[in-house]
């Protein structure tokens, strides 16, 4: 583990249920994430990739296998939380307004109430919904809840940002400006994101590296180094690299390949 | 023809005195046409001349505060239990599959049945209707507070989980709150059994309350009065109702704009 690793994963396999009907989820599964980087995970539905970001976030104990975040074992991490997770659906409590779902882990680790408040508004600012403090999640936008939710998952200032699929939900072009303002997000907060996702553009288009995995049993079959430059703008993918990179992701999930062709 | 806009927009308020109105009316002209005596079918006017006449004299409000005690009495030992035993059943499956062949025996027994059993080992008035009350009132309340807290979707756990929540974080942040809803429906249906709970028990035995008045008004055919106490306890049990539904309101007021 050389120094700049934030988080190791060291031949991690993960079994569900016992005996007979057990899945493997994982096997072996080793890689190794830097600190402040961005990478995204992608993979084919199933292949564990929710599996290896719980793991991380010790929602879920590995089978086999060690994990280190941040030099610690994944629960001494979470107890000294490390870590801000965004699921694919937004999980607002919706009977607090947008205001108190962004204090609510700032509760829960009992910082003063004036200092929740400033970072509240501050987060608010972050994300442009000042505004919409006081509403309640019923009345946001998909898009908007989203965003919230972000910014919830940054209210302790994690070191690492978990996020698993979160713009899975939302059209084309939510997803794009919600992807550009993560960007920003990440430059400006210097977290680490891990970054789980379907669509291999959006993947290109946001990491530093891919890790791509295959399935059944899930394991990482490459990791693809995204070397475009940063800042990322529409500009970048009019890159001859953007394309390559693509395909070149495409190719190790087999999706090149002739058979798949539609006339 | 249109109406005016406010009268549309508040029909339904608008035709509740308006078929009041109407079922006096034939009340009233059903007697007329057949003379029946006070003691079958009491006039309206006789009926609100009893009416006033027991609020006056005090009657009806004592036996009221008697029955109003041991509603809230029956009902808050059934808040209480079904609360905290619900709460306990939803966390531990295990004791849920002990617990619930007792507790599902316990409402095939129709509770009128074991009534008697309970005034013979409680002999105290209040204390064995608010008991009776209870035991009608514990069943649903239990029901939903499982089915509220069993809700609680497991995202909203793992994310609790992962600020490092504390048990009592987690019951006070997530559960509590996701639960409302449903739990709240519970007092709903509740509080309308417990007030049928102590009347039920007090017109079985009791020499208080409402049940108990009605009892004595039927033995001296003092129809009018009968008919004064029902009024008065359908009032009470609006009342009640009422109540509880303005306070779920309250609680719930994030749902007014959601939609
Ligand atoms: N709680 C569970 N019990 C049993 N098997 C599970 C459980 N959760 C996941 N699995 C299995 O583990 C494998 C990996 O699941 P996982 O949810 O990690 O996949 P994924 O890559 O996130 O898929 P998706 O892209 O659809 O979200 C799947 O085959 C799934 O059936
Ligand atoms: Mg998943």
């Amino acid at each position: 583990m050389d120094n700049h690793t934030l988080i190791a994963i060291e031949s991690v396999s993960k079994q569900y249920g016992h005996a007979r009907d057990s899945v493997l989820a994982l096997r072996d599964v080793s890689l190794n994430i830097r600190a402040g980087e961005f990478l995204s995970i992608i993979g084919a539905s199933g292949c564990g990739k929710s599996t290896l970001l719980r793991m991380i976030g010790d929602l879920l104990a590995p089978s086999a296998g060690r994990i280190v975040v941040n030099g610690k074992s994944p629960d001494a991490a979470r107890r000294a939380r490390e870590c801000g997770i965004v699921f694919q659906a937004p999980t607002l409590m919706e009977w607090r307004n947008i205001a108190r779902n962004v204090e609510l882990p700032l509760e829960v680790v009992g910082a003063p109430r004036a200092e929740r408040q400033q970072r509240t508004r501050d987060l608010l600012d972050l994300i442009r919904l000042r505004d919409f403090a006081a509403r309640y999640p019923g009345e946001l936008s998909a898009g908007m809840q989203m965003q919230v939710s972000i910014a919830r998952a940054l209210a302790y200032r994690p070191t690492i940002l978990l996020m698993d699929e979160p713009f899975g939900a939302l059209d084309e072009i939510t997803r794009e400006r919600l992807g550009r303002e993560l960007l920003e997000i990440w430059a400006r907060t210097r977290v680490t994101i891990v970054f789980v996702t379907h669509s291999v553009p959006e993947a290109v288009r946001l990491s530093d590296r891919v890790a791509v995995m295959s399935p059944r049993p899930g394991r990482i079959e490459r990791v693809i180094e995204i070397d475009l430059p940063r800042p990322r703008t529409p500009a970048t993918r009019e890159l001859p690299r953007y394309w390559e990179l693509l395909r070149e992701v495409r190719a190790v999930l087999g999706l090149n390949e002739e058979q798949n062709g539609v006339r | 023809m249109r109406l005016p806009r406010w009268v549309r927009a508040n029909i339904q308020y608008l035709l509740i005195p308006f078929v009041l109105g109407l079922f006096l009316l034939l009340w009233e002209t059903l007697i007329v046409v057949n003379r029946y005596p006070a003691f079958i079918l009491p006039t309206p006017a006789q009926v609100a001349e009893s009416f006033v006449e027991y609020w006056q004299n005090g009657i009806i409000p004592r036996h009221v505060s008697i029955t109003l005690f041991e509603i809230g009495l029956g009902f808050s030992i059934a808040f209480v239990f079904a609360s905290s035993v619900g709460y306990l059943l939803a966390k531990s499956p295990l004791l849920e599959k002990i617990v619930s062949p007792y507790l599902i025996a316990t409402q095939a027994i129709p509770i009128v049945a074991i009534a008697p059993l309970i005034i013979i080992w409680i002999n105290t008035g209040s204390a064995q209707n608010a008991l009776i009350a209870a035991l009608i009132t514990f069943f649903p309340m239990l029901v939903n507070t499982i089915v509220g807290v069993r809700g609680v979707r497991d995202e909203y756990r793992a994310l609790l989980r992962s600020y490092a929540a504390n048990r009592w974080q987690v019951f006070m942040k997530l559960e509590v709150p996701a639960a409302l809803p449903i739990f709240l429906g519970g007092v709903r249906v509740g509080v309308t059994l417990s007030v049928i709970g102590v009347i039920v028990a007090e017109l079985m035995w009791a020499d208080r309350g409402l049940g108990f008045l009605i009892n004595f008004a039927q033995g001296h055919l003092d129809t009018p009065l009968l008919f004064a106490t029902v009024a008065t306890l359908s009032i009470m049990a609006i009342v009640l109702y009422l109540t509880v539904v303005l306070i779920e309101k309250i609680i719930l007021r994030w749902r007014r704009n959601v939609q």
